[in-house]
């Protein structure tokens, strides 16, 4: 699954007598030299690369939602690639209710000093989902919590697609989609009220608990009411 | 900058050549001379107003002046909540169950636009004015006020604690909120107080 780790020389981007990579200093708009990635992603995935965008330097991959897991596992596992850094994940709604919503994701390689962002294209009146890439990235967990939790996208395989940022009982929607009110749908001692009604301390649930590897450590009395099988989560 | 100066109530009587060695005071004098100069804070500091309190609490501004130099990171042990940044409504909760668990007598001071009505959160996630969850003595404008601001307002709690009556016990009654909505006061001045103002009034909460 991953691949071991070839220490680079600073100033030069593969191991042995490759060129090493000098900053560019005029970059160009639109129409610039696209990552040498895509070159390699059309090759191995044919039509599943729908558009290559190059902007001010930085390619930009749009991408079939459908095999979107299998092309992030090739670029993360494949030596040539080496995106081993998944540095932002995130989605856009535009005010035109015509375009589709994007997820994007921003991928980092750091041996080869490369920067890759994919995008998947999520059509009006289909369901808002797309496949998971926390079984490649385990950082992935809270950025795709909190772009549920803000744009209602749901992510297959995640293990736990919860809202991070609002309660988990929170009922007025998803704050930055674009038919969502400022304010919130409900009225101002609606909102308080039921913010009251959240139970500080679940927070951290006795599941999360649980399966954290600081087990041994907590104190007797909080082991044995995991043990017993105690929930506090809602 | 200053208090209006108001002359002492003269409830100190004592004749330092008249050999008798005690004074007469009144026990409300007392008790609250007491408590207005050892007012212990318990900080609780969400943004920037927060900077400017630690600010009032070093050593340039010197909070220690007021016997406030001991800050209460337990509830249990605080006289004073002071509230400094913006609560969102996932905090509001949290705030509420601080100021439970503070001992009376307490007071609280909500320092700065954002925990005293909102602030420029005038979104779906902040709190409009901490007053809508908990009670409140003092409001400090700013953004962030500065450190001479809270002093003034820390002023004015001591001038308030001052001139509390020991006799008058419903001060010191704890409020308790609505069993079933958990609201200290009704929904309606809730959504009054919370209405947009400014530049924000004409934004409707119907569309976009």
């Amino acid at each position: 699954m991953t691949t071991p780790i070839t220490l680079v020389a600073a100033g030069s981007a593969l191991p042995g007598d490759a060129p090493a990579p000098a900053t560019l200093r005029k970059v160009d708009h639109r129409g610039g030299l696209p990552s040498p990635s895509v070159d390699a992603l059309g090759a191995k995935f044919g039509t599943a690369v729908k558009r290559v965008d190059v902007v001010w330097g930085e390619t930009t991959v749009v991408v079939d939602g459908g095999r979107l897991q299998e092309i992030v596992r090739w670029l993360h596992d494949d030596p040539s690639q080496r995106y081993e850094y998944l540095s932002d994940l995130t989605a856009v709604e535009f005010r035109d209710s015509e375009q589709p919503l994007e997820v994007v994701w921003h991928l980092r390689s750091i041996a080869f000093r490369r920067f890759l962002r994919l995008k998947v294209l999520l059509p009006r009146g289909t369901p808002l989902e797309v496949q998971s890439v926390w079984p490649i990235y385990k950082g992935a967990d809270w950025l795709e919590r909190e772009c549920y939790d803000m744009f209602g996208i749901r992510f297959a395989g995640h293990p736990d697609l919860r809202r991070i940022l609002m309660w988990e009982q929170y009922k007025e929607g998803f704050p930055l989609r674009k038919d969502f009110p400022l304010r919130g749908r409900f009225s101002r001692a609606e909102q308080l009220r039921q913010a009251l009604a959240a139970n500080p301390e679940a927070r951290y649930s006795m599941e999360e608990l649980s399966i954290a590897d600081a087990f041994e450590d907590l104190p007797q009395e909080m082991r044995a009411r995991l043990r017993s099988g105690e929930k506090t989560g809602e | 900058m200053g208090l209006i100066h108001r002359p002492e109530p003269d409830v100190v009587s004592y004749d330092p050549k008249g050999g008798d060695g005690w004074v007469t005071t009144r026990l409300d004098f007392l008790v609250n001379w007491g408590r207005a100069n050892s007012l212990w804070p318990m900080p609780f500091g969400t943004a920037c107003c927060a900077i400017e309190f630690m600010a009032s609490a070093a050593s340039q501004f010197d909070l220690a002046r007021f016997g406030m130099e001991r800050m209460s990171f337990s509830p249990r042990q605080a006289d004073v909540l002071i509230c400094a940044g913006r609560v969102p409504f996932k905090l509001a909760p949290v705030i509420r169950r601080i100021w439970q668990q503070m001992l009376q007598p307490k007071w609280c001071i909500s320092m700065g636009a954002c925990a005293s009505t909102g602030g420029m959160f005038d979104n779906y996630a902040v709190v409009q004015g901490i007053d809508t969850i908990i009670p409140v003595d003092v409001y400090v404008p700013g953004c962030p006020p500065r450190p001479e601001g809270l002093i003034y307002g820390i002023m004015m709690l001591q001038e308030k604690v001052k001139r509390e009556r020991g006799a008058d016990t419903s001060l010191r009654n704890e409020m308790e909120p609505d069993p079933t909505s958990q609201l200290y006061i009704p929904s309606s001045a809730i959504n009054e107080l919370s209405e947009p103002f400014g530049n924000s009034v004409n934004q409707t909460r119907s569309g976009l």
